[in-house]
């Protein structure tokens, strides 16, 4: 059909940080759906925890201090990750690759104790429903974890490579600062009811 | 144009660097289109959005229209296997103590023609149709992470046929579509078929939720200027609510599925009584995905709807906003209802009555929607056409089961007739009257933009009452044969109970409503072959996918749409406003505001790779050796991480660089 020109958008900016960006979106759309997964799975537990009036049923305690290290280690890493996501905003090359490599060492640590966790829960997954669930909540954080600290990785080796030098691969940056913050913010509730909820009643 | 033509111009110096702060190298700039002549125009762009020749190409393509033409076709042959099996379950039905199948076979076959029905063709066919219409309709030049879009539909097939073949070698899951432990367990169901559904489900979910993803950010993201909240489309507002609904729901069946393959396969107890697990909590699990699935399939038919009936009625939609606000209330009230599935298993009274209200609640914005069509066709001056037909086919069968819904949901009801036939009546009714036929309508309403012909309007009235009488012969007595006490899910009945009569004519129905999607998939070929040009605006729609040529062009729109009006087509009759400055030599698209739509960023959008097939075969195959070894997670992570990293890994296109 006949067409008139009605506006020119000749100077729009190519890319844009946080919300103003497409990917900023996916990934909230991606953190919805696995904080969804989140959800469910801590609602099966509770589910389970409230059918059964002796909870735990009977299997010892966990060791919580291999998860208490890995929540402050998560805690303290959020730091780093804001001051990053400053210097991403600003495209500050050498800070950035600076901090990328400082949020890779503290994505691969937590990493590392929760190795130790795994065996501080005091039950295997086949024992009862109770191993089973912790044994899930656990796993599923740490396939998270896991996924997070690739990601990380990599983009920080592409950070020292020519493509760095891309508006884009700064938003990237942001991005990941924001996916972060969502590993450890689900962290949270996973620790309580593994290590503390049980302890209430 | 010769090729020195496009060099020249690609050397033009930077002219901008405006936004350019901070370590980033200048955005090289190539030519725009401001002031272009339009064969020029239609020249560059058509050497920048082309999907690259050959196989490599072919399977590299990340155009939306590319990609949901073969999400359709695909989602159609499920279809059509689907009804296969409903065929041979009819036939062995037809009369008493026939030996044609035994249980065994048929176990599989309505767990097959479920699972086909639900998972492989009714929600990826309203996907598919969304991947298509979606960009068209928001004015942009392609989805949302083109590339997870190419990624989800390998997923989708893969899973696909992972189920069929496994049916093929008797491998199939024969546990009902929603695989309720304990049989599924590892106690009561031995072998491999729960583990097929399990993982198969998981597996394909994944594509579902890339898909809605992907849907979400393009009409929150890439709507094209001027598109404001309140001049969205409705069908886009079915499809934005639809995917929220997906994004929420889906990921409970892939947790229900995944607890029941880690039961089974590493010795987990979630749903084990005998060691602090629970069985009910599969069925919560479940159902708090399947309701809203009715919806995930339910509303964008409803969008379809909204669409058709406009273009036919001759006038905008009455009561748009009313129409918006029910699409919402439905998609959260979608998750108000799981507990109706689970009457059955003794809930606690007062639990029981709240959801019986919630159920009937839902009819509130439901009856809205009705209003509004009936209030645009009464107030237009409807033509009537095939896609009119069908929706008034649904109208008709849609009231139907929406009575039978209402009557199961009170909790006496459904106790008496819970597992007879009259509730696989009831959800054919739903199913069948709320999705398949606004799917055909929509089917013969876009046709002609997808193919640029148009099908024939004699064989579609055929197609049309030949659909609506099969359909209803089939269906209708299954209540009448349910009150008498049928039992669903089994495979054949004893001569006594006098049910013969009945059942053969049932399944004569079934086999008349199979003949008549043959006649349209008859339609369908000749269409595409031999069908009259349709030119770009066959209905005189209103709507921007009418816009732009039929098919369109790889690039959606040679110059991105100004828009002003929910129907930008009849408001501006003389001339769509265009914008103009987007680079012609890379893949540029207009990322905009969230509410107001106001151009923000001219962003890239991804070039063709192969990687997401790659990704998809290296996820596939881990799922598939999962179903063996839960080792299969370990060896599949470092080809997945392989296959990631080359997918996003730049590789010096422009469009990877700025
Ligand atoms: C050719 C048209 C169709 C026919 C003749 C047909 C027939 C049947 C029959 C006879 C059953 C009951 C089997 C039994 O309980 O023994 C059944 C079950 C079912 N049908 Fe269909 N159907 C058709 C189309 C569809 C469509 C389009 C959908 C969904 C969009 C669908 C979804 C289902 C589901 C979910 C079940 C339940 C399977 C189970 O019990 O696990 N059907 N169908
Ligand atoms: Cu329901």
């Amino acid at each position: 059909m006949n067409q008139r020109p009605a506006i020119d958008l000749a100077d729009l900016p190519t890319f844009g940080h946080g919300p103003r960006s497409p990917t900023w979106w996916g990934t909230l759309g991606f953190m919805a759906l696995e904080g969804m997964g989140f959800a469910l799975a801590a609602g099966a537990y509770l589910y389970l925890a409230t059918l059964w009036p002796n909870w735990r049923l009977s299997a010892p305690a966990p060791n919580h201090w291999p998860g208490t290290i890995v929540t402050l280690l998560l805690v303290v890493s959020l730091v780093p990750n804001h001051m990053l996501n400053r210097y991403a905003k600003q495209c500050a090359m050498g800070p950035v690759r600076i901090g990328m490599v400082v949020m890779s060492l503290l994505g691969l640590a937590p990493l590392i104790v929760r190795w130790f966790e795994f065996p501080a829960l005091n039950i295997y997954w086949d024992t009862n429903a109770y191993g089973s669930m912790i044994w899930v909540l656990l796993g599923l954080h740490t396939t998270h974890l896991i996924t997070d600290v690739g990601d990380t990785i990599v983009l920080t080796v592409l950070m020292f490579t020519r493509h760095g030098y891309s508006g884009r691969r700064f938003g990237d940056v942001g991005d990941n600062v924001f996916y972060w913050d969502f590993v450890v913010l689900t962290w949270i509730p996973i620790y309580l009811l593994i290590y503390w909820v049980p302890r209430l009643g | 144009m010769s090729s020195a033509d496009l060099t020249s111009e690609r050397d033009l110096p930077p002219e901008r660097e405006a936004s350019a702060r901070g370590d980033i190298a200048p955005e090289r700039d190539g030519p725009r289109d401001t002031g272009m002549d339009d064969a020029s125009l239609h020249r560059w762009l058509a050497r920048t959005w082309r999907t690259p020749p050959g196989i490599i190409g072919a399977l590299s393509s990340v155009d939306h229209k590319v990609i949901a033409r073969r999400y359709l076709i695909t989602a159609f042959l499920f279809l059509c296997l689907g009804g296969l099996n409903a065929v041979a379950m009819r036939i062995q039905l037809s009369g008493p103590q026939r030996g044609l199948i035994g249980p065994d076979l048929y176990n599989q076959l309505f767990t097959m023609h479920g699972v086909t029905m639900m998972f492989l063709f009714a929600v990826p066919i309203v996907q598919a149709t969304g991947i298509y219409l979606v960009p068209l309709m928001v004015g942009t030049r392609n989805i949302a992470f083109p590339r997870l879009n190419a990624f989800g539909y390998w997923v989708y097939v893969s899973g696909g046929l992972f189920a069929w073949v496994s049916f093929a070698l008797s491998m199939a899951p024969d546990v009902g579509w929603f695989a309720y432990v304990p049989l599924s367990g590892p106690e009561f169901g031995p072998g491999k078929r729960a583990d097929v559904w399990a993982q198969m489900i998981t597996y394909t979910e994944v594509s579902s939720l890339a898909v809605a993803v992907a849907t979400i950010v393009t009409v929150l993201k890439q709507r094209a200027p001027g598109m404001s909240l309140d001049k969205i489309p409705l069908y886009v507002w079915a499809l934005l609510v639809t995917s929220f609904v997906v994004v929420f729901a889906m990921p409970a069946v892939m947790i229900t599925s995944t607890f029941l393959i880690l039961d089974r396969l590493v010795g987990t107890h979630i749903f084990n009584p005998a060691e602090g697990g629970d069985a009910l909590l599969f069925q919560h699990l479940f159902w708090f995905f399947g309701h809203p699935e009715v919806y995930i399939i339910f509303l964008p038919a409803t969008g379809m709807v909204s669409s058709i009936i406009p273009a036919f009625a001759r006038r905008p939609a009455f009561g748009h906003l009313g129409l918006v606000l029910s699409l919402i209330a439905v998609g959260f009230l979608s998750f108000g209802l799981w507990v109706h599935h689970m009457f059955a298993t003794g809930l606690p009274k007062l639990g029981a009555s709240f959801f019986t209200a919630s159920s009937m609640l839902i009819a509130i914005p439901n009856g809205v929607q009705i209003f509004c069509w009936l209030a645009t066709l009464w107030d237009g001056r409807p033509v009537i056409r095939t896609p009119l037909l069908f929706v008034f086919g649904f109208f008709f069968t849609f009231v139907i089961g929406g009575l039978t819904g209402v009557m199961l949901a009170s909790v006496p009801l459904d106790l008496q007739v819970h597992d007879t036939y009259f509730v696989v009546a009831h959800f054919h009714y739903v199913l069948i009257g709320g999705s398949v036929f606004p799917l055909l309508g929509a089917a013969y309403f876009w046709f002609p933009k997808i193919t640029g012909r148009m099908m024939s309007e004699r064989l579609g009235r055929w197609h049309f009452w030949l659909a609506l009488v099969g359909f209803n012969a089939a269906f209708f007595p299954m209540h009448i044969v349910g009150l008498w006490g049928m039992p669903r899910r089994v495979y054949t009945y004893p001569a006594e109970l006098g049910w013969e009569n009945i059942n053969l004519f049932i399944s004569a129905g079934a086999v008349l409503f199979f003949l008549s999607f043959v006649l349209f998939a008859f339609n369908l070929v000749h269409g595409a072959l031999r069908g009259t040009p349709a030119g770009d605006n066959p209905w005189d729609a209103g709507t921007l996918e009418w816009a732009t040529s039929s098919p369109p062009p790889s690039y959606n729109f040679a110059r991105i749409p100004v828009v002003t009006n929910v129907e930008p087509l009849w408001a501006e009759r003389v001339a769509l406003p265009v914008a103009s400055g987007l680079r012609v030599d890379a893949r540029e698209l207009i990322i905009s505001t969230v509410a107001e739509a106001h151009p923000d960023i001219r962003e890239k959008s991804a070039t063709p790779s192969i990687w997401p097939l790659l990704a998809a075969i290296a996820v596939g195959a881990t799922f598939l050796y999962s179903i063996f070894t839960p080792w299969a997670i370990v060896w599949g992570a470092a080809p997945i991480a392989v296959t990631l990293v080359g997918w996003f890994w730049p590789k010096g296109d422009p469009e990877d660089e700025e």
